[in-house]
């Protein structure tokens, strides 16, 4: 079962939230998001794993999608049958060819210089359902379900 | 980022007194290890009992302090919580470094 289907419209419950693109903005957005009754409905593990997939969304868009410039990112929380949906919208530059990262795990390989970085869209794509991407008129809008339970 | 420093006769315990290790403090973490760890010493068990959380950003930077203590000195990890375990787990980076299950452990085994 998608997540796309909410259990019931009038019964569902939407929080709507705009941070700045900074990275200091996103660790009080990201903390506020956690602090909403959608979030505290997902187990302990999928409440982790959620922190760490907006954190990794939110903080790309700051490096990538703005790159140091100032805008908006707007966050849209909706709790689904089988946990949250999530939308983010911001203003930054596109995705390459407007297609989100494949997010494969980087070599790690002890003899060899470890990577550092690159690990964003494979932690991403490992924690959520229905991940999806458009570009919109000069705009970008991203959004996944967070499963209720821990599925890793 | 406040970092707490003790030394065990050559096996320096380095703690993180922070509750995150994310992108906004990931570059200041990476700029005080390499400050504390300036000194010659054995190995290094980085106490990370009080971090809640580390996204990828805090991630890169404990692979880079592990690389800038060089060959000679092993980074070991100890007291993951929950989050921190799992970005660890996910990433296969729990394959690169001695983790122990808590700082005592670090203490008592010889890496």
């Amino acid at each position: 079962m998608g997540c796309r289907k909410l259990a019931d419209p009038v019964e569902a419950r939407i929080l709507r939230t705009t941070i700045a693109s900074d990275p200091f903005a996103v660790r009080e957005g990201l903390a506020a998001l956690l602090r909403s009754p959608m979030i505290h409905e997902l187990s302990e593990g999928a409440r982790g794993g959620a922190e760490i997939v907006l954190a990794e969304v939110l903080n790309n868009i700051v490096e990538h999608g703005y790159a140091g410039e100032a805008g908006d990112i707007t966050v849209t929380l909706r709790s689904g049958p089988v946990g949250v949906l999530v939308e983010v919208e911001d203003q930054g530059k596109a995705f390459p060819r407007e297609e989100l990262p494949e997010g494969r795990l980087p070599d790690i390989d002890p003899d060899k210089d470890l990577p550092e970085g690159g690990f964003g869209w494979y932690l991403i794509r490992t924690l959520v359902r229905d991940l999806s991407y458009r570009r919109i008129g000069a705009g970008n809008q991203v959004r996944f379900c967070l499963p209720r339970e821990d599925n890793v | 980022m406040q970092l707490q420093t003790k030394d065990h006769g050559g096996l320096l315990v380095v703690t993180v007194c922070e509750d995150r290790i994310d992108a906004a403090g990931a570059i200041q973490f990476k700029e005080r290890m390499r400050e504390v760890t300036e000194a010659p010493s054995g190995r290094v068990v980085l106490d990370l009992s009080r971090v809640l959380f580390l996204d990828s950003s805090g991630l890169g930077a404990v692979v880079a302090v592990l690389k800038l203590l060089g060959p000679e000195r092993k980074l070991e990890l100890a007291g993951l919580t929950p989050t921190v375990a799992k970005v660890f787990r996910l990433t296969r980076m729990d394959t690169v470094f001695i983790i122990h299950p808590t700082l005592t452990d670090g203490l008592q085994k010889v890496g």
